[in-house]
């Protein structure tokens, strides 16, 4: 069983979660009407083989949105901090896709 | 009855003074209490107990273990019934009711065992290589027989009358297997504190130990279990069985609580599921012996050297009185002379040459004749073994040689080596090794938190398994931290010396003797796969072992190849050259031991299936003879029927009186959210495609919320209860999804907003009264708020009280009537309901559910789930208008992605019948009546493919109803009859939307061969003007 | 090569089947080939067959990490089935059905492919019309539909629950009765020996581990058996389309995740098709060795481990109890787990990508298995014309962009849901 540290309520099974991918982020801000920004943020990913940095909030438990740092092969957790502490690093890989 | 021939006079573990009744197959036999159903079934003299899967060729038993690959049985009757159960993990009690199955008409007698005659033509594979004509379709002709003859037990479509639980466990260490190596583990690990769980697949702890006579085992047994008893951190789960490792060191135990009695003692489960989170486990699962593979090794009387052994020992049974031992390594010796010792005459036939002197003596001692470097060739008998050909045999050259003699015997007790049980392991991506020395696969590279002691580590002796089990558990006693352990044996006591005298000679087949032909060497007995059909596969090309695997479907049934495995690999190396290490091995799936699917499924079924929601009004619903319908998981009023009333009639009845009176109707699902902090205006704007911000304290505005991607999310009404204090309400199934989308976003997007959220769902009841005469209704029971249109205007927000209720009223409408939503504390719900009905009553106040609601929405327009599909923009919706052009919102962005804006996609309209004839259906195709094309792609081809065409009754026509196909221009969405217009009436998305108001168009329903001519109106059918929300 | 019928399997059991060869030749990779198809799963090996049979296209190798069908090919839950609404999916499914029904005699290999039926439930009024919006696409191009009431159900699949018990009473299905299942590994032998027949080599435990470049041109790929040049590369990797792609710079609308299938222990049959519960995500069938084969939802988790956790276990269990009543005792007898390519509308990709050289052939979700023979058909296409076939026109990647996904659930850009 997958377990995840919530930093508010402690170790407890992934079922009490809610998955909510990718957290490479950031988010563009509003006012970039920008379609290639934003559609690279909503639909392109990494998708590592190794270490993911993903989105989960305790939903069965404080509903907090976590930003988790998970090995998506051994399915170890690194890390997992409020999403609200956590700045997502800027995102260099993006490709012109045809 | 034929009396219990085989059982010896005295010795084993069962109760001699509890007498046990039983049924095989319709007649009635007597065994004792401790008995499997196996030993009980050896002990009455009964040794054909199945018939194999493809050539139905009689089988016995042949293992003591879970590992039993033959005796399957059905056992019980009706809800109870269970098919393939190995007969040897079967605990036999007092009106046990089995039968034998896969034979017809009977066991002794079976049709099917023809098959078995021509096994050449059906090796592995023949069906990929015919029924494959004469036609397309033939397969499903030769496949329904086929389907017949295969399957093993037949199900019940009874009801299962069982309970079963689940339930959750922890501990530091977690120990698999109570053999001597689990024991000492479990001792060790106890005695320094650790809270430990010891897990025991079989009836009563021991593991090897128990089919052993000799004093010092039993000794150490006896002391061990004493010791383990005092221990209070050591908890010992008997009857259960770790069927799998999973993420985090959480393990899948299966413990069967009832499966021993013929039903569950009462308030208990059938059987408990556990999931246990461990910091540390012990595997001490032990070994399974092998078999050695030669002619009709799978005849009745062939077994396990071991089993041949446990029952003797263990179930005080006599397994044979003529017993010949076929071995290629020492431990078969001590099953040969407790064999002897219990009064059979036994010979020793070993593969081996030039056995040391200390083994001939045993034998001789114990008067067991021995016959060096000879092998069994074959074995004869038409449904149990009655000899067995004895051939030369040198293992470094296996040839074909003359039968040497021939020896009489009632049963063949082989041994082949030992395979450490190591599933769990390789449950965890373990990949074992092969030790050349020992011929057997142990554990490799350990994952973190595990260790393998005793047999499944390859100890061989008892001392050697204790002293493993010890070494493991003080090992995981440092690591979580324990308390010191006490060294030293434990318990301290005498132990036999039991080095090896000479090392075993690997050995896969033993090649048919020469002369007389036929005779199928089986590696998998359960699936009847032999050493020719590996051979064929090799041969073909299938040499990878998981093609081998999964062309002859070697280790795939019911036992998962857990004594055929590794005599797989050494064939499969012998015919590639490679060593068993360079063939590699398959990888083992949880679980270890099949698990009933109700067990798993635990309490979680029928309608506990999943949870039901309910509003704070249910019980009046129910009382009042409400339908119920589902929406998600709640439970809702569809319509209030009166006596006699159809659901049309009910619903015409419920809107007409919203249209003309007052209505009541419980609207407590929808979703609703506080919203509240100083930037809440802020964060209203972002997240509305409309403005918020100016939205004044007291008033409700409906608003659109978008998903990142730009497709409408849902809709609702927000009210401003106060500067920094907003009402949410979202519809009833989306209400969770935009939960954590505005969580999110304050959470991890927009972290500096001073806001929270705060989901009040179940904190409200809320009513929705509506209809001409809702504010007489209203003036009656709320008291403290302007009812006047100046006091609280559409759309305007306040707060009185019912009595004593607190009660928030918005003034907004979903019916297009007069209407008020009155939101109560959920615990008053009921007596604000009971309020409006009691005084509604002389002004005609009906209740009304869903049914009646969603006429009530169609006849306005007003869309919802149907229409918020998830594929739905704004313009969709013709909701276009909403989006703000002076501030950004989420989705807006990608909203003008080319696809998305495209001016031809299908918006929404309302739809009504042409000239009154056909029927309007929800999902109905809408059509261009001028374009009756067969769509094509911008190259001319056509869409479907030039391959052989549709069957005709698939292809839509004008014979059904139409040539329209391809995608059409647009659906119908909704459908409704309108009381109101006394029509039906439709919402619907049409490509070109209101440019087509006026038209007709077709809507085609194929699957009913219907072509309808529907007119194209605006999607308001009544009072589009909306004077009724004020008059 | 051996042409299997009735006859030659008379014949071969009477020399005692010593006269078989090998399905297909244990092909050592040649320097260089016109076309390196990176994959040896039923896509791959499709795609090489119908590169040599429709375009005659024959110098070309698949290269395969492990053994072929190793991967999604020989795990999935075997449903064949063309019930898509969404305009670009429904013909190029209905095309794949129309190659299933030929296959076995085309491959000479049986396949068995069995057109058992597939019902699809509906629990609610409102499912009912989803359904028969379904159902009318489907009929209106020319896919065999049936819309079934209550009663009809009861009829066809007397086994479900019907009782007042049910959590989630039976309204109605949507019944294809072309649909069914085939024997998955079968499907990746059979093209794999109609490939080799016809000059393709087969290159098992050879692991692509980068691409050789030219300008920005890929003209071959690094494996563990050394360099490999190709005129055109293509990838069908579903499952690890993301970590091929990276290699050469692309980053992709693909989430990998974990799907678990299940199967129980043979009994005699109970169940003559494929049924997919309306309510939860869940569907079961039983092969002809008498399994009931069941699947459910992702672990919902970004995954390459190709293990499922307990909940998905507990949770597709209790599914299959609700459902089908009778299975309460029934055994499980193995759950294992697959590596699923999940797209951000639920539908694949075919098309070149935006490197020269590479083709890529993915995104499959957990619906790869009935689209074998089609996706293979137009991913030959596409690598031997440099364009796309007619039926995977919109099976772009630049769809997302655009605004044009194909988003049959209405699910919306959140993969672990489709």
């Amino acid at each position: 069983m997958l377990r995840l540290a919530c930093p508010y309520c402690g170790e407890r099974d992934y079922v009490e979660f809610l998955y909510g991918g990718d957290a490479s982020g950031p988010m563009p801000e509003l006012a970039d009407d920008d379609i290639d920004r934003w559609t690279d943020f909503v639909f392109f990913r990494d998708n590592p083989k190794g270490e993911h940095a993903e989105f989960w909030q305790h939903l069965h438990g404080c509903r907090q949105w976590l930003r988790v740092v998970r090995d998506t092969v051994t399915h170890r957790v690194a890390s997992v901090r409020p999403a609200r502490d956590e700045v997502p690093a800027e995102d260099e890989k993006r490709v012109e896709v045809a | 009855m034929t009396g219990q021939v085989r059982r010896l006079a005295a010795g084993g573990r069962i109760d001699r003074s509890r007498p046990v009744s039983f049924r095989f197959d319709g007649r009635t036999y007597t065994g004792h209490a401790g008995d499997t159903l196996a030993s009980a079934l050896l002990a009455n003299g009964v040794t054909l107990v199945g018939r194999s899967f493809k050539y139905h060729r009689p089988r016995g038993i042949y293992s003591a273990g879970v590992e039993e690959p033959n005796a399957l049985v059905t056992l019980r009757g009706e809800g109870r019934h269970e098919p393939n159960v190995p007969a040897t993990r079967v605990e036999l009690f007092d009106g046990l009711e089995a039968q034998s199955q896969n034979r017809w008409p009977s066991l002794r007698h079976d049709a099917m065992s023809v098959v078995g005659r021509f096994p050449k033509l059906f090796a592995a594979g023949f069906y990929y290589k015919t029924f494959m004509g004469p036609t397309r379709r033939a397969w499903m002709v030769y496949e329904h027989f086929i389907r017949k003859a295969a399957g093993m037990g037949d199900p019940t479509s009874a009801p299962d009358p069982d309970r079963y639980e689940k339930a959750h466990a922890f501990c530091n260490l977690l120990v698999v297997g109570a053999g001597p190596a689990g024991l000492a583990a479990a001792i060790a690990a106890g005695r320094s504190g650790l809270r430990v769980i010891l897990v025991e697949d079989d009836a009563e702890p021991g593991g090897s130990l128990l089919a052993r006579r000799d004093r010092p085992a039993t000794d150490w047994l006896q002391s061990a279990l004493a010791e383990l008893a005092s221990l209070p951190t050591v908890r010992v789960m008997t009857r259960t069985s770790a069927f799998g490792a999973y993420d985090g060191m959480t393990f899948g135990l299966l413990e069967r609580v009832a499966d021993h009695v013929a039903v569950p003692p009462p308030f208990q489960p059938r059987q408990r599921y556990w999931r246990v989170r461990a910091e540390r486990a012990i595997l001490a699962t032990g070994m399974i012996e092998r078999p050695i593979v030669f002619a009709d090794n799978d005849l009745p009387g062939v077994m396990l050297a071991s089993a041949a052994q446990s029952y003797a020992n263990r179930f005080a049974v006599l397994p044979g009185r003529r017993v010949v031992v076929f071995t290629n390594n020492d431990s078969a010796y001590s099953a040969a002379e407790d064999l002897r010792a219990a009064g059979a005459e036994v010979s020793v036939v070993d593969v081996r040459p030039g056995l040391p002197e200390a083994l001939r003596l045993r034998m001789s001692r114990a008067g067991i004749a021995l016959h060096p470097a000879s092998a069994v060739g074959r074995a004869n008998g038409t449904r149990a073994i009655a000899s067995v050909d004895i051939v030369p045999f040198d293992a470094a050259r296996p040839a074909p040689a003359r039968v040497r003699t021939r020896l009489r015997c009632d049963l063949l007790a082989v041994s082949g080596g030992w395979t450490p049980t190591l599933h769990l392991l390789a449950q965890r991506g373990c990949k074992p090794v092969y030790d050349a020395d020992q011929a057997m696969l142990v554990a490799g590279a350990l994952p973190e938190g595990f260790a393998v002691a005793g047999g499944a580590a390859g100890r061989a002796t008892l001392a050697a398994c204790i002293e493993s089990g010890m070494a493991a558990a003080l090992a995981a006693a440092e690591a979580c931290g324990g308390a010191p352990a006490a060294q030293g044996r434990a318990p301290a006591g005498r132990l036999p010396d039991e080095r090896a005298d000479a090392a075993i000679t690997p050995v896969w087949t033993i090649p048919a003797p020469l002369g007389r032909r036929g005779g199928k060497m089986f590696v998998d007995l359960q699936h009847d796969v032999g050493a020719d059909d590996i051979a064929l596969a090799y041969r073909e090309g299938y040499a990878s072992v998981e093609h081998l695997k999964r062309y002859t479907t070697l280790g795939m049934a019911n036992d998962q190849g857990k004594t055929s495995n590794l005599n797989a690999l050494g064939i499969l190396a012998g015919l590639s050259g490679r060593t068993i290490a360079e063939v590699g091995t398959t990888t083992f799936r949880p679980p270890f031991r099949p698990v009933a699917v109700g067990a798993l499924a635990g309490p979680e079924t029928g309608l506990h299936f999943r949870p039901i929601r309910r509003s704070p009004m249910h019980d009046w619903h129910q009382e009042h003879g409400a339908e119920l319908t589902t929406t998600g998981l709640w439970l809702r009023p569809w319509y209030f029927p009166q006596p006699g009333e159809s659901r049309r009639d009910a619903c015409a009845r419920e809107t007409a009186a919203v249209r003309r009176t007052v209505g009541l109707t419980d609207v407590s699902s929808l979703g609703k959210i506080d919203v509240q902090g100083p930037d809440a205006a802020e964060f209203l704007n972002r997240v509305y495609v409309n403005g918020f911000s100016k939205l004044p304290v007291g008033r409700a505005r409906y608003g659109v919320m978008l998903r990142p991607d730009g497709i409408v999310l849902d809709d609702g009404t927000t009210s401003r209860i106060s500067e920094h204090h907003y009402f949410m309400t979202t519809t009833t199934a989306n209400a969770g999804k935009v939960m954590a989308q505005l969580e999110f976003l304050l959470q991890a997007a927009w972290p500096d907003l001073r806001v929270q959220v705060t989901s009040v769902t179940s904190q409200w009841a809320g009513m929705a009264v509506s209809g001409p005469m809702s504010r007489d209704l209203l003036g009656r029971v709320v008291t403290g708020i302007d009812l006047s249109d100046g006091g609280l205007p559409f759309m305007g927000v306040a707060h009185g009280h019912a009595g004593d209720i607190p009660v928030r009223v918005l003034r907004v409408s979903f019916s297009g009537e007069r209407a008020y939503e009155v939101y109560a504390p959920a615990g008053y719900g009921m007596a604000l309901w009971q309020m409006f009905c009691d005084r509604g009553a002389d002004l005609g106040l009906t209740v009304y559910g869903v049914e009646a609601l969603g006429a009530l929405r169609i006849e306005k327009g007003h869309v919802a789930g149907s229409e918020l599909e998830g594929r739905t923009t704004l313009a969709d919706l013709g909701l276009a208008r909403m989006a703000s052009g002076v501030k950004p919102f989420l989705g807006g962005a990608l909203a003008k992605r080319q696809g998305l804006a495209d001016p031809e996609r299908p918006q929404l309209v309302g739809l009504e019948l042409a000239d009154g004839a056909g029927t309007l259906r929800a999902g109905a195709i809408l059509c261009d009546p001028t374009a009756r094309y067969r769509k094509r792609f911008a190259d001319g081809s056509p869409v479907l493919s030039e391959q052989a065409p549709a069957p005709a009754a698939a292809v839509f026509t004008a014979a059904n109803g139409s040539g329209h196909m391809g995608h059409g221009i647009g659906f119908v969405s909704s459908v409704t009859w309108s009381p109101e217009l006394q029509r039906n009436i439709a919402l619907g998305f049409i490509s070109g939307g209101a440019s087509r108001i006026g038209s007709e168009v077709d809507a085609a329903f194929p699957l009913y061969g219907e072509l309808t001519k529907v007119r194209v109106t605006a999607p308001h059918f009544v009072d589009p003007e909306g004077e009724r929300l004020h008059g | 090569m051996t042409h299997y019928s009735a006859f030659s399997l008379f014949r071969e059991a009477l020399r005692g089947n010593t006269g078989w060869t090998r399905a297909w030749r244990d092909a050592t990779p040649k320097p260089a080939y016109d076309v390196v198809i990176v994959g040896g799963g039923g896509h791959g090996l499709a795609t090489a067959y119908y590169l040599a049979k429709n375009h005659g296209l024959t110098n070309v190798a698949v290269i395969e990490k492990g053994w072929i069908g190793g991967g999604n090919t020989g795990r999935n839950t075997t449903i064949i089935r063309s019930n898509y609404m969404i305009d670009g999916n429904t013909a190029f499914y209905e095309h794949s059905m129309k190659l299933w029904e030929g296959m076995s005699r085309d491959l000479n290999f049986n396949v068995m492919y069995s057109p058992r039926g597939q019902l699809n439930l509906g629990h609610s009024p409102a499912q009912m019309d989803a359904l028969a919006r379904r159902g009318n696409i489907m009929r209106m191009n020319g896919i065999d539909a049936e819309l079934l009431s209550r009663e009809e159900v009861r009829q066809r699949v007397p086994i479900l629950d019907y009782s007042d018990h049910a959590r989630f009473p039976i309204h109605g299905g949507l019944w294809q009765q072309r649909a069914g299942t085939a024997r998955h590994d079968a499907v990746a032998w059979g093209y794999a020996r109609g490939a080799d027949a016809q000059g393709v080599d087969i290159v098992q435990n050879c692991e692509v581990t980068g691409y050789l470049r030219e300008h920005d041109r890929i003209v071959g790929v690094e494996t563990t058996r050394g360099p490999i040049r190709a005129k055109k590369v293509g990838l069908a990797v579903a499952g690890h389309t993301g970590q091929l792609a990276a290699k050469a710079g692309l980053r992709l609308p693909i989430e990998t995740h974990v799907l678990q299938a299940f199967v129980t222990e043979a009994i005699k049959p109970v169940i003559d098709c494929v049924v997919a519960f309306g309510a939860v995500h869940f569907y079961v069938s039983q092969s002809d060795k008498g399994g009931l084969v069941m699947g459910g939802d992702l672990d919902g988790h970004n995954s390459y481990g190709q293990r499922g956790d307990l909940p998905i276990v507990e949770e597709t269990m209790a599914a299959a109890k609700a459902l089908v009543p009778l299975v309460s005792r029934l055994r499980l007898l193995r759950h294992w787990a697959g590596v699923m390519d999940m797209t951000m509308d639920g539908s694949p990709i075919i098309c070149r990508a935006p490197v020269d050289g590479l083709y890529i052939n993915g995104g499959w979700c957990y619906g790869g298995f009935k689209a074998t023979p089609a996706s293979g058909w137009c991913f030959a296409h596409t690598i031997a014309h440099d364009a796309p076939h007619p039926l995977n026109a919109r099976f772009t990647l630049d769809r997302f962009r655009r605004g044009h996904q194909l988003d049959e659930k209405g699910m919306g850009p959140t993969p672990w849901a489709h």
